[in-house]
């Protein structure tokens, strides 16, 4: 082969690799987008049917239920429109608490129940997560939603 | 009155990055030697200006001058002293002074190193380093001072965010700023470059140990901070894939590849503008993941805009380095074309592949990573990318990029020669094979990726051995430079190991255990015998005895906490491990469930060391690359290839 063939080949299979990649990329990333919707939207029948999503607001007084000594608790979020129940079974994060602002991921059962999988409050007592903290301000009749804050942490959970 | 000397010594180094900035810009330009000879004193009279700066900080969170807004925010008076003098650097203003420090002791490094260099090469790099101090100077001092006067003062301060009093998280981010303010020592080196208009193999040797040093405190900045996020978030993960953690990756993935490319600069003059450019973005993407941390543009593209004079200079502190450099690139780069071919199994051929998958993984990377941002910014909805899309874009160009090291190592310049190591590959393979089926009998997992990892691992260990061995066998001397590639890719093979033990076999339960129960993971029994109250400086706690059997043999005790610290109400998981070199058992303490039963977490995580000892076998062997005897000529060398325009 002469130096120019060769090159020609390599450019190409390069070129190709990166086609490849750039291809698996895309199917990666349609699999992996996640919405957030607000209690609003979710009781509007904005979600889709069994697709995973992350729903998020301020979790009300006197929502948190457990039986005791049991690892499996439901409790709601709301965004003083609407509100979402929601149940969980393992240890929750933290920063859990009532009148916390969190984010839920995981999908509605056929009850309208949100199951999930995983639940996250931002390791920080003063922080809301800014999809909350929009959604919370929307609403006119809630009570006033702190600001977000900057982060004052190098690294958190994925919101 | 001393944060005032600090907040004064700040302007003073700014006037002296100014002179920096110009002398060796102008100087080197219009050929005036008496010029370009002020750099140097501008250079140490702006690190001494900024020492005395920062140390007026660390006086004023040392002594608690809550008068200071910004000690009064995040410090408090019954923090323990190590941890006062890391909250210097735990927020937004007093990280962007760290910057600067380092950047000055890298500018005053490279001043002292570089009396070699010829005089207006050195010049500019001097200037360019002045003018990128010049930049985060005047954004620390315009927009984020951190010696603001609080009036009036406060009684007591706010604490630091109790997730950052560790003694890792004390050393992350100065190690890290290390990593990403060295990169701007190579943009610095380019920069002058393309401004010479001259690129050759003396320029890339020149290059070279800067570059390797500043990757490898990434690498141990990137290493201490996943550990940290293990032991400290509470959860038990290495990587989450957060935009946070993302932002240091993604220069790491620049640097890698600039030190391959590098290496064929130097050795065959060939990719010139290639490296070049990935100098300009490994600086690019240090500049963009400073920015993406410290900005809040994270949390919401909005709040980013809730503070308006920030925001707008960070753009145009962004725009400026990034475009400035990318317009001296497309005026200059064409001057420096490269001729020589090279074989389709040459070591050039392997380098450029790896630079290909480096690349295209933090192109990748860096889409995830904005993508959320750029939908946000535009109201087109909230959405974010799960750690599914990054471990696929991640393992995609990675396993390959594993698989070619082994091979790559035993390739040479210029012309395709593996014919003769055919053996050695079959025999390594086999190896491999062989030694993946026995790591996943014990075990006692099976998948064709796990397969995959474990054997291009145990692969590139061999090769990684061998290839040092086979050379002084044959007579040759190994230079230091070898042996650090060899080590360095060992960590990389350590690495992978790791990461394919865990997530093949790692093995996570959510529990709730009564005082006297147990539970299974993995064949070890996890007792939990009791709880106890208990009191630390700043916090008090409940500890909990958890009793770890393996076959009725007991194998650790465990005692996780809960803690609640004082000041913030903050309440806290400190996870118990037991730490092994084949497995960490991992036990952290949920909350109280009623009934005397809490809930736990527990976990296997096989392997896992490997993970960080892997990344500190890479930083050793990019040390022992530096100390290289090559990069320490006096003289600059005559000019073999020489690219002059």
């Amino acid at each position: 082969m002469t130096p120019r063939r060769r090159r020609l080949m390599l450019f190409s299979s390069v070129l190709l690799g990166v086609a490849v990649a750039a291809g698996i990329a895309t199917l990666a990333f349609r699999d992996n987008l996640q919405y957030f919707y607000n209690p609003s939207e979710v009781a509007a029948g904005k979600v889709p049917v069994g697709k995973r999503f992350r729903v998020g607001g301020m979790v009300p007084k006197g929502s948190v239920q457990r039986a005791p000594g049991s690892l499996t608790v439901t409790f709601a979020v709301t965004d003083f429109a609407h509100t979402v129940n929601i149940s969980y079974s393992g240890v929750l994060p933290d920063l859990f608490r009532e009148g916390q602002g969190i984010i839920a991921h995981g999908k509605l059962d056929t009850s309208g129940v949100f199951v999930a999988d995983e639940v996250l409050a931002k390791h920080d007592e003063k922080y809301m997560p800014p999809e909350v903290a929009a959604s919370l301000k929307k609403n006119p009749n809630g009570p006033p939603a702190p600001a977000a804050m900057a982060p004052s942490i190098p690294k958190g959970v994925t919101l | 009155m001393i944060p005032e000397l600090g907040h004064f010594a700040l302007s003073l180094a700014f006037a002296l990055a100014l002179a920096q900035a110009f002398f060796g810009l102008a100087g080197a330009w219009q050929r005036r030697p008496r010029w370009m000879a002020v750099t140097d004193s501008a250079v140490v009279g702006q690190v001494v200006c900024v020492a005395l700066a920062f140390a007026a900080l660390v006086h004023a969170f040392v002594v608690h001058d809550f008068s200071v807004a910004y000690v009064a925010n995040n410090s408090n008076s019954a923090l323990p002293v190590l941890f006062r003098v890391s909250a210097v650097w735990g927020a937004h203003e007093g990280s962007l002074l760290l910057w600067i420090f380092i950047l000055a002791l890298w500018s005053v490094a490279v001043a002292a190193f570089s009396k070699s260099l010829p005089a207006s090469f050195r010049a500019r790099v001097l200037g360019m380093l002045g003018l990128i101090s010049v930049g985060f100077m005047s954004f620390t001092l315009g927009t984020s001072n951190p010696f603001l006067r609080l009036i009036p003062a406060a009684a007591d301060g706010a604490d630091l965010n109790p997730l950052l009093q560790d003694f890792a998280l004390a050393v992350h981010p100065p190690m890290l700023y290390t990593g990403y303010v060295g990169t701007a020592v190579a943009f610095a080196f380019a920069c002058a470059a393309m401004l010479e208009g001259k690129l050759d193999a003396t320029w890339a040797r020149w290059t070279r140990p800067w570059t390797t040093v500043a990757w490898l405190f990434l690498t141990m900045g990137i290493a201490l901070g996943s550990w940290w996020a293990y032991y400290e978030l509470g959860w038990g993960g290495w990587w989450f894939w957060d935009p946070v953690e993302n932002a240091s990756f993604m220069p790491w993935l620049m640097s890698t590849a600039l030190i391959h490319s590098l290496a064929v600069t130097e050795k065959r003059g060939l990719f010139k503008s290639w490296t070049l450019l990935l100098a300009i973005f490994a600086f690019s993407l240090s500049l963009l993941g400073t920015f993406l941390v410290r900005s809040g543009v994270l949390v919401s593209v909005h709040s980013f805009a809730s503070d308006p004079a920030r925001g707008v200079f960070i753009l145009g502190l962004l725009s400026f380095f990034i475009l400035g450099s990318l317009v001296l690139y497309a005026w200059r780069a064409p001057l420096l074309a490269s001729t020589a071919g090279f074989g389709w199994l040459s070591r050039e051929a392997f380098l450029l592949l790896n630079n290909v998958l480096l690349v295209v993984a933090a192109a990748l990377i860096l889409l995830g990573t904005l993508w959320p941002l750029f939908m946000d910014a535009f109201s087109l909805g909230k959405i974010s990318v799960g750690p599914p899309y990054f471990n696929a874009v991640f393992l995609v160009p990675g396993l390959p990029l594993v698989a070619a090291i082994g091979i790559g190592m035993h390739s040479v310049w210029k012309h395709s020669k593996l014919q003769p190591k055919k053996n050695l590959f079959i025999i390594l393979a086999c190896i491999g094979v062989a030694g993946a089926l026995s790591v996943l009998a014990w075990l006692g997992h099976f998948s064709v990726l796990s397969v995959v990892g474990f054997t291009a691992a145990i692969f590139v260990m061999g090769s990684a051995v061998v290839e040092p061995w086979q050379r002084w066998r044959g007579g040759h001397t190994v230079p230091a430079a070898v042996l650090g590639m060899s080590l360095a890719h060992f960590g990389v093979a350590m690495f992978t190991i790791g990461v394919t033990g865990v997530e093949t076999a790692k093995v996570e339960r959510d529990v709730a255990l009564g005082i006297g129960d147990s539970a299974n993971v993995a064949g070890y029994t996890f007792k939990l015998v009791s709880t106890r109250p208990v009191q630390g400086p700043n916090y008090n706690a409940t500890e909990a005895e958890v009793l770890i059997t393996h076959g009725g043999e007991a194998v650790a005790t465990l005692h996780p906490q809960k803690r609640t610290y004082w000041v913030r109400t903050m309440p806290m998981t400190e996870a118990g491990i037991d730490v092994g070199f084949h497995r960490d058992l991992f036990a952290a303490l949920g909350e109280d469930l009623g009934q005397g039963r809490w809930s736990m977490r527990l976990q296997y995580k096989p392997l896992i060391r490997f993970i960080w000892l892997g990344a500190l076998v890479m930083a050793i062997g990019g040390l022992l690359a530096v100390v290289d005897r090559r990069y320490r000529v006096k003289k600059p060398v005559a000019d073999s290839d020489t690219a002059q325009v």
